[in-house]
């Protein structure tokens, strides 16, 4: 049976459990809301992960990880454009450039920040190509997944803690009139302060969220650290109103107004 | 005839079925089981799908009381008993602290579910081991401006006084609203 669905009743961690139980050969094809990627297994091993479109050429991730510079990297693009990732890394080892170990442990350690970067997306839909494996050309890699699994659930218990402490993002935030902390005292990360450049009654938690290009996991974990410190509390959307005329059985405000009161006389009179 | 409701919600074991029977009129429908899970064999039953009390007003108005069932699994009632209601009560047992993080998710998913005036009460304030309610306010994470009340749920006098202060909330943003 063709292995797909959601990531709302499939995680990403579950996915890896069960490829690495099931020793699975193929490749894992995510679509999350704002983005894609591939992430391709060899009997249950991590062996290659994309996101989007973002460069995961060998010369690009050697640039990421230090291994080469900047120039380096501009020069492999102009007169190496057309090698394959494994001439490439002939190329730099017979040169004396890097050493196998270099090339690998560069390779293993974006495969595993892509991995990682997935734990985050919780909304999308999944489909695992069986038998389906990236090009030849690309430098095979082997990656126990245990240790990756073991980080997602601690991620997942996270999220399911974030939930609870902020089951919507149909709500808005506000500054505290009372701040429990002092104010000068205060340091924030950059992703607190984008997100506290947006904090008003007007904008939904989600509006913050699309604004700071955060996903529902991020935008969670930042307004969860400003709750605690007591700097914003969550508060219905500016704008929104009574939605009366499902409260109450006319649309009269005067007549609402006298049901109240009446509904109060009779209670005192109980 | 005319009718109206209040929610009364709250996590498992909070007495919102008692908090209903004090001041319905008839004797609250509830849909009560033998409690499965073992965490939660305080007691020996649980209301799964929903309490039910009435309190007529005149000959054209009747209010309706819906007690929220209190185990998490059954929260997929919660969006349907909320429809409608003109406010509602969050009840917490003072006595048992473990819950209050559940009472604090609950009162969000309904202030998410609808715009409605609220107030929070804080249940069992007979019991020895119940919560000073400051104490009870910061770990609720409550703003000063929430109205949070001692309640004892079997007290009727107490119970008419949460009531009371949710309509009198009502009543305020109603006139805040600029009608």
């Amino acid at each position: 049976m063709a292995l797909r669905g959601n990531l709302r009743d499939f995680t990403i961690t579950q996915l890896l459990n069960l490829i690495n139980l099931a020793k699975k050969t193929g490749t894992l094809v995510i679509e999350g809301p704002g983005d894609f990627a591939w992430v391709a297994f060899r009997e249950g091993k991590l062996a290659y992960a994309q996101i989007g479109r973002e460069d995961n050429s060998l010369a690009a991730i050697l640039q990421r990880s230090s291994k080469i510079s900047a120039a380096q990297y501009r020069m492999i693009k102009e007169r190496a454009s057309n090698m394959t990732d494994k001439e490439l890394g002939l190329l730099l080892i017979n040169a004396g450039y890097l050493n196998q170990s270099d090339i690998l442990d560069s390779l293993q350690q974006y495969f595993i920040g892509v991995v990682r970067r997935l734990f985050t997306w919780v909304e999308g839909t999944f489909r695992f190509e069986a038998d389906q494996l990236p090009p030849s050309g690309l430098i095979p890699v082997r990656i126990d997944l245990e240790n990756l699994i073991i980080e997602g659930a601690r991620q997942l218990r996270e999220w399911e803690q974030l939930q609870e402490e902020i089951p919507s993002l149909d709500m808005a935030l506000k500054f505290m009139d009372r701040p429990g902390t002092n104010l000068r005292n205060i340091n924030l990360s950059v992703e607190e302060w984008r997100v506290v450049s947006y904090v008003n009654p007007k904008n939904t938690m989600r509006q913050i969220a699309q604004a700071t290009k955060m996903n529902d996991l991020e935008i969670r974990r930042v307004i969860y650290g400003l709750l605690q410190a007591g700097l914003v509390e969550i508060v219905r959307p500016g704008g929104a109103t009574l939605t009366n005329q499902r409260m109450f059985p006319t649309t009269n405000k005067e007549e609402q107004k006298s049901l109240v009161n009446r509904l109060i006389n009779r209670i005192r009179s109980i | 005839m005319q009718t109206v409701k209040i929610v009364v919600t709250g996590p498992f074991n909070a007495g919102k079925t008692e908090f209903i029977r004090s001041v319905s009129e008839i004797d609250v429908v509830s849909t009560e089981r033998k409690i499965s899970a073992e965490a939660e064999k305080v007691k020996s039953t649980t209301t799964v799908a929903m309490d039910f009390g009435r309190i007529t007003v005149d000959d054209d108005l009747v209010l309706y009381l819906f007690g929220t069932p209190g185990q998490k699994r059954f929260d997929f009632m919660w969006e349907i008993l909320s429809e409608g209601m003109l406010g509602f009560v969050v009840l917490v047992d003072s006595s048992r602290p473990e819950t209050f993080r559940e009472a604090r998710t609950i009162l969000e998913t309904f202030r998410a579910y609808a715009p409605t005036p609220y107030v929070v009460a804080a249940n069992k304030q007979d019991k020895e081991d119940a919560w000073d309610l400051e104490d009870m306010r910061v770990a609720l994470r409550l703003d000063s401006k929430v109205k949070f009340l001692p309640v004892v749920a079997t007290d009727k006098e107490k119970v008419k006084k949460v009531l009371l202060e949710l309509l009198y909330s009502i009543l305020a943003e109603m006139e805040a609203g600029g009608s």
